[in-house]
């Protein structure tokens, strides 16, 4: 086996400001446009130079094989361009990667399942999408079929499956590649709990057998649970390449240096945006007043979210996330209860009350989505990071050197 | 049973993934060959589908010519009154329409065939020209069916094929490369521009009419016969009637013409396919 698995050099992808509206242009457009391109030529030079964005620039670096490397960053720091490269669905526009060895990648589980394929069928098309050869597939059948779970419904079309049975049958299809690169993007959450410490099994798995994984997730925990070194990259470039602890350290420390720079000013948010509203502010203040983002545990604490409009139907959802990246408990505007208060001419600002806040002392991060007029407006990772500091939940104090992020208010009893 | 064997890990091949230009992509055999095992999952996959719930399955290979067929000769053959060679004008037009539905559907399906992928173009890597080349393929089946009922109905009608008809894969060759160098570049302008999706149904019923398929070639006067040949599905048709039929002299002339063409156009098809297929993930 080669001894280097991934070697970049100078590797950059720049795509064209505006790709969207050209991509669904008119013929009528592209017609005109080639008219007028003589008469244009020189002057407009320097302005499409600017409309030009970077994914991903001077990329250099060294993946031996068997290691097992976890990229992180932010949204649109280049992570996902960087696996699609690798993975030869689009091409670099500048420097080169040598990639040596077969690269199966899990870039999202499924893709390629066609509804009215049974599962046996797809499992079929699904192994040779992924790079497998159709003898491997066929030696490797039953203990797909077997992981999966599924040996019943092998000749129903997949349109009638469940989304979890579609799911874990594809992921049972992916775990079995035996490429030597494999690429993994946020794969992990899928399918309901036991099925996911099954796959996360299956992936520690791969990555002891000596194979090159690089996997990309947002999950800080399950990266560092398997990865032994990352990298963290930051608007294309390579912010830090350590062993995988510090790395997401660095990445930690960039996600509270964004969390409070202007909301306004960030760039990673959510792709799904349609932007009529974006988030400016947010912050979680105890209800006693004093800072914005420390509070004390058990006591009550509002998060105020700001956004530039107010939207018809405007409702937000917030996500808090212990420090390594793990969701905790999301509070969901849209699963409205009878206590909540609305206002039908409300204005920029949403509240969400919480009357005893039930976390241990510690450090965590709040995420936002904001939806109206029925879409995704805006969605920022690390709207906000707060400490909770020690306090008494439940009349009982929380020691600050507990395990878990959960203080739930509970009582005991010695029957006699 | 067998011993489980431990596949033999192919030699580690190192691939330099950088910016290409030029046709180094479509006209690059090795690449093609390593995923022809994908290439035959998604062909057989557009056989499988074609007519997976449908009521009458198969059969729609077979009745969308004779439809056309049973119109034609009431129109064209009866109330127009075309001529038709002296042949049945329903054996005249249905030869010509094995072929042509062949080529139509080819066309239809194929130039939709990347967009309609789009989840496994812009998330997974193979050589782009397996989605409108898998169409093509896919389309043998039917021509397999509509072609055994043609030669039962010759049959049926007296006429017995001459030596004649073993030109007939020649003549499918003429038609395959004609329509894969077609669907290659519609299928990648659809990419860009949808406009694609419009034009071409509407293309189709053009081309129909510009095909000797309810007229007989020779009712147009010459150089213009011979010229009209430069449409490769002239000698295709041609071709179809004089093969199957066993009547007539050989369109030697109109056949090797349109064999020309239908080279050409899969030559400029491939290398407009090749230019383009970098950024479709892009673009998808």
């Amino acid at each position: 086996m080669a001894d280097v698995a991934i070697e970049t050099h100078q590797l950059g992808k720049r795509y064209t400001l505006g790709v969207k509206s050209a991509g669904y242009g008119t013929l009528r457009e592209a017609i005109v446009e080639a008219a007028q391109r003589p008469f244009r030529r020189g002057q407009n030079k320097a302005k499409r130079e600017g409309d030009e964005l970077w994914a991903l620039k001077d990329l250099s670096m060294t993946i031996r094989s068997g290691e097992v490397v976890g990229l992180i960053g932010h949204n649109g720091a280049g992570k996902s361009t960087l696996l699609k490269m690798l993975s030869r669905i689009t091409e670099p526009s500048a420097g080169y990667a040598d990639v040596s060895g077969r690269v199966g990648s899990l870039l999202e589980v499924g893709t390629g399942f066609h509804p009215e394929l049974t599962g046996r069928e797809n499992i079929f098309l699904n192994g040779a999408i992924l790079g497998m050869r159709r003898a491997e597939i066929r030696a490797r059948f039953d203990e797909i079929v077997e992981f999966a779970e599924m040996e019943r419904f092998l000749d129903t079309p997949v349109k009638r499956y469940s989304s979890g049975m579609s799911v874990r049958l594809a992921f049972a299809v992916a775990a079995h590649l035996e490429p030597e690169i494999l690429l993994v993007d946020e794969v992990l959450a899928v399918g309901d709990a036991s099925f996911q410490r099954k796959s996360l099994g299956k992936m520690n798995e791969v990555a002891k057998e000596g194979r090159t994984v690089v996997f990309v997730s947002h999950n800080l925990a399950i990266i560092q649970a398997l990865c032994h070194r990352g990298i963290l990259l930051e608007r294309g470039q390579v912010q830090a390449d350590a062993p995988i602890v510090e790395a997401i350290d660095s990445y930690l420390r960039t996600l509270e240096r964004a969390a409070s720079d202007d909301l306004l000013e960030r760039t990673d948010r959510d792709s799904r945006s349609y932007d009529e509203t974006l988030v400016r502010h947010l912050e979680i203040r105890d209800a006693s007043g004093g800072h914005p983002n420390a509070v004390v545990a058990g006591r009550a604490a509002t998060i105020a979210v700001e956004v530039t409009e107010h939207l018809p139907k405007m409702e937000c959802q917030l996500t808090i996330v212990n420090s390594l990246g793990q969701p905790i408990c999301t509070l969901d505007s849209e699963m409205s209860a009878p206590v909540d208060v609305r206002n039908s001419d409300a204005g920029t600002r949403l509240e969400c009350h919480i009357d005893s806040l039930p976390l241990l002392p510690g450090r965590y991060r709040i995420d936002v989505l904001v939806k109206g007029k029925r879409h995704i407006q805006d969605g920022l990772q690390a709207a906000a990071f707060f400490d909770v500091e020690p306090g008494v939940v439940g009349d009982r104090p929380v020691a600050a050197e507990a395990d878990g992020d959960i203080a739930l208010p509970h009582s005991w009893r010695l029957p006699a | 049973m067998l011993p489980h064997l431990e596949p033999t890990t192919p030699a580690v091949e190192t691939i330099r993934l950088q910016p290409t230009s030029g046709f180094s992509r479509v006209l690059a055999p090795r690449e093609l060959w390593r995923y022809r095992d994908l290439a035959g999952q998604i062909a057989l996959r557009d056989i499988t589908v074609r007519y997976r719930q449908t009521a009458l399955g198969g059969a729609w290979a077979v009745l969308q010519p004779i439809g056309f067929m049973v119109v034609f000769s009431l129109i064209f053959g009866n109330v127009a009154g075309l001529s038709s060679n002296g042949l049945p004008y329903p054996l005249f037009s249905l030869a010509a329409l094995v072929p042509w539905t062949f080529f139509s559907t080819a066309l239809l399906l194929g130039s939709d065939s990347l967009v309609s992928n789009s989840a496994l173009v812009s998330k997974i890597y193979f050589p782009r020209i397996f989605m409108p080349a898998g169409v093509i393929v896919a389309g043998f089946v039917d021509l397999s069916i509509s072609f055994a009922i043609l030669m039962i109905i010759v049959l049926a009608w007296g006429f017995v094929p001459s030596i004649a008809i073993l030109t007939i894969p020649l003549l499918v060759a003429i038609a395959v490369a004609a329509a894969l160098g077609t669907t290659a570049a519609l299928s990648a302008i659809n990419v860009r521009y949808r406009d694609v999706r419009y034009v071409v149904p509407f293309a189709i019923q053009m081309w129909l009419f510009a095909t000797p398929i309810v007229y007989p070639s020779s009712q147009i006067d010459e150089p213009w016969r011979t010229l009209s040949a430069i449409n490769p599905m002239v000698g295709v048709v041609e071709g179809f009637r004089w093969a199957t039929l066993g009547t007539g002299n050989a369109p030697w002339d109109l056949i090797g013409i349109s064999a020309l063409a239908a080279v050409g156009i899969l030559l400029a098809g491939l290398a407009y396919f090749d230019r383009v297929e970098r950024a479709f993930a892009d673009f998808v």
